[in-house]
């Protein structure tokens, strides 16, 4: 009771700050004007650059000072007003009963209605390489997302290093395919197997860990794989990477011009798309996999483990739960499907480098996970999707896109922390709320 | 010997560094319990303040090497540590209540953002500067020629460093802000209940911590002759190490862990490898985390529920 009672009290204070006047609004932009100025002044007003001879040269931007600065008194404005307008940012909305029932029932179709879809995509833009390529991109990352969401949406544990999983899938089927000659279709289970085992060497130290020093150390874990591949050249060739990978074959047919290729076996006519096409389903197949997996080991006990280990790992133990056991199996499933896709990956691009393993890539996934709502599958997938679509179309902004990227994320997680497409609970939790008596929590009688 | 005596001098001077950026991260982890994934950014952005300004004073031609300086070091701090503020009334101030994931992907997508703002504000090529304070000592010649060389530099570094540590252990021992401080580390709704401003004393912490950051990153500055956009990530990383080495929450610990990461690494590479330095640095965090969580100075901690 006395909780509830400080909650109405602050929100009605909140309240009666956000209903002052123009003067208010003003005055609190004109000081983040001043803020912005200081900030800027010498980052944007000042642009140095290394001059031929190595010495620094320096020129002003005062104009684009200017402009960044008015750009955040209009926008502390606007800001101030929209919150006047909206209300309370922390207050929970309510949704009409009518409007949630039909956005449950868009969320039963919408699966498979996106599942039909994506299933047609090569027959309907079977003429525009450009789209499949992209598509081929976004089921890669809906498959990683899948993966990671073992670790962070459903155990709980956040995984900064997920990127070295990827690594080594694709370095383990580019070293194995090149070197021994392997086909994809054997390496595929050893790339994950290897990956699943780098996962359990990850998971064993910092089983002791939680919350943020996991995040660091499984930070620090990832840049050492990186650091690893780029500087062990013997094995893997360090940054110059590995190239020439084979491509994937239909169980034994290659997918190629030749004689034994798979055009030439069934008497049609050779075209490059052919491939494109065996690869989107290929990879649409690895993600379905996951996603298939990932919902029946949500109903075994080990799945309700992952989950109860999310909610509270104090609880957990105390219910006779390994956690053991429980956060190396989350880790060793959610790295064998990373490897999955590093194998995928590899045989898709033919060559691979350090480069594409960076933090960066680690950061995309997980943002992924997080926007999806942790734990969703479908928000996953819709997040993969808006996230990596998003990317294509700042492409021609190369150097704002991270900047962009950035501050998606920052201004989700205050907006939406949940994640937006929705937040997935605990399959099973006890639905009768148990009602205690006001005479039991009076004040002094606890 | 005379090697060994050099990298030990080398190693100190970077461990210096690392323990100004450590900091940082161990007071903002002591009071609000979360990682400053951005940290390491705002140092970087030091780095870019101090050069700066650097550079406009030269042009107004102020010739006084010493008053230069001065002057530099107060403006990086001083817009540094606003950096730091606004970084916390954005992205961290509005999560303070939130699930405990949120403000740390707040934090990396901060940290993208300072390094991309950066790249974009002052493009992407390494920034270099020349020798500013030139001159040394050498303390010892060896018989095969090999000397060694204690640079006025390096005296610089490590004196900073002292006098900042000495500053603001006095600050958070002796003053009302360090004493909300500590209050706020222990219980901040209790804090809040006898009066501390909470908000404001998180706020201080942020512009402390960048402050540091920003002397750091100047020092960084003169001590390579260079700063570039991306130097924030692996700095940031190797002073969080520093700060879990130290015990998180503990000033003199996370000097002392600063000091023995630069050591480490240093040592790692006339030793050992260059290459593999990072993974050195990195791997101790591991270690140091499996084997001793607390730390050098730490102290143990104990999970409520």
């Amino acid at each position: 009771m006395t909780a509830l009672t400080t909650e109405t009290t602050s929100t009605e204070t909140t309240q009666v700050s956000h209903t002052a006047g123009i003067p208010f609004i003003l005055k609190k932009a004109f000081l983040g004007a001043c803020v912005a100025l200081v900030l800027f002044l010498l980052m944007i007003g000042i642009r140095t650059e290394a001059g031929p001879d190595g010495q620094l040269t320096w020129w002003t931007r005062f104009g684009d000072l200017a402009s960044i600065v008015g750009l955040v008194f209009g926008g502390s404005i606007v800001i101030e007003l929209l919150r006047q307008w909206i209300g309370p940012t922390g207050a929970e909305k309510l949704v009409p009963a009518s409007v949630q029932r039909s956005m449950s029932l868009l969320g039963r179709f919408l699966g498979p209605a996106l599942l039909v879809f994506t299933l047609l995509v090569p027959v309907i833009f079977y003429n525009q390489r450009y789209i499949l390529d992209l598509a081929i991109l976004v089921l890669t990352y809906v498959m990683l997302g899948w993966g990671l969401n073992v670790v962070v949406g459903l155990a709980g544990l956040l995984d900064l290093g997920y990127v070295a999983f990827y690594a080594v899938g694709a370095y383990a089927y580019a070293l194995l395919a090149t070197n021994f000659g392997w086909s994809f279709w054997v390496c595929l289970p050893l790339a994950g197997m290897l990956a699943a085992l780098w996962g359990v060497m990850l998971g064993f130290p910092v089983l002791r860990l939680r919350g943020d020093y996991l995040a660091i150390v499984t930070l620090a874990f990832g840049e050492i794989i990186r650091l690893v591949i780029l500087n062990w050249q013997d094995l893997t060739g360090g940054p110059n990477g590995v190239s020439g990978i084979p491509r994937p074959t239909l169980f034994g047919i290659p997918l190629d011009n030749s004689d034994d290729g798979l055009a030439a076996k069934l008497g049609i006519e050779y075209s490059p798309t052919h491939r494109i096409v065996f690869l989107f389903y290929l990879i649409l197949a690895l993600a379905l996999l996951t996603n298939w997996v990932t919902i029946r080991l949500r109903r075994l006990p080990i799945g309700r483990a992952w989950e109860a280990l999310r909610e509270d790992e104090v609880a957990c133990r105390a219910l006779g739960i390994n956690t053991t056991t429980t956060k190396l199996t989350a880790f060793a499933t959610g790295a064998m499907f990373g490897g999955f896709a590093g194998a995928f990956f590899a045989t898709r691009q033919g060559f691979i480098s350090p480069e594409s393993f960076t933090f960066q890539e680690s950061a995309l996934v997980l943002a992924i996970v997080v926007l999806g709502g942790m734990g969703s599958q479908l928000g996953v997938a819709l997040a993969a999707l808006t996230m990596i679509g998003g990317f294509e179309l700042f492409r021609g902004l190369e150097t704002y896109r991270m900047l962009v990227f950035g501050m998606a994320m920052v201004l989700i997680m205050i907006w939406r922390p949940r994640g937006i497409i929705g937040h997935r609970a605990p399959t099973v939790y006890l639905t009768k709320a148990q009602a205690i008596s006001s005479d039991l929590v009076k004040e002094g009688h606890g | 010997m005379d090697y060994f005596a050099q990298q030990l001098i080398n190693g100190l001077v970077l461990g210096s560094i690392y323990g100004l950026i450590a900091i940082g991260y161990t007071m903002v982890y002591g009071i609000v319990g979360m990682i400053n994934f951005a940290h390491g950014d705002i140092f970087m952005i030091g780095g870019f303040i101090a050069l700066i300004s650097f550079l406009l004073l030269v042009s107004l031609g102020l010739t006084a090497i010493p008053l230069i300086l001065l002057v530099v070091l107060l403006v990086a701090m001083a817009v540094t540590a606003l950096y730091g503020w606004t970084v916390e009334r954005i992205a961290y101030r509005p999560l303070r209540h939130s699930f405990r994931l949120a403000p740390m992907l707040s934090a990396i997508g901060m940290s993208f953002v300072l390094t991309n703002y950066s790249q974009v504000a002052q493009g992407a090529r390494v920034k270099p500067v020349p020798p500013i304070i030139t001159g040394g000592y050498t303390l010892h010649e060896g018989p095969e020629g090999f000397a060694v060389q204690l640079s006025n530099m390096q005296i610089m570094v490590v004196l900073v460093t002292i006098v900042l540590l000495a500053m603001f252990t006095w600050l958070v021992s002796r003053t009302r802000l360090g004493r909300d401080m500590r209050a706020c580390e222990q219980d901040q709704t209790m804090a809040a209940l006898l009066g501390v401003d909470v908000d404001r004393t998180i706020s201080m912490t942020f512009v402390i911590g960048a402050a540091l950051a920003a002397v750091a990153g100047m020092m960084y500055l003169l001590y390579y002759g260079q700063v570039d956009f991306f130097m924030g990530f692996v700095a940031g990383i190797k002073a969080f190490t520093a700060a879990v080495l130290g015990g998180i929450g503990s000033l003199p610990g996370a000097v002392l862990g600063g000091l023995a990461i630069g050591l480490i690494e240093t040592f790692w590479s006339a030793y050992f490898s260059v290459e593999y330095k990072d993974v050195a640095a990195f791997s101790i965090l591991i270690i140091v985390l499996i084997f001793m969580p607390t730390g050098l100075l730490g102290r143990p901690e104990v999970e409520k529920v």
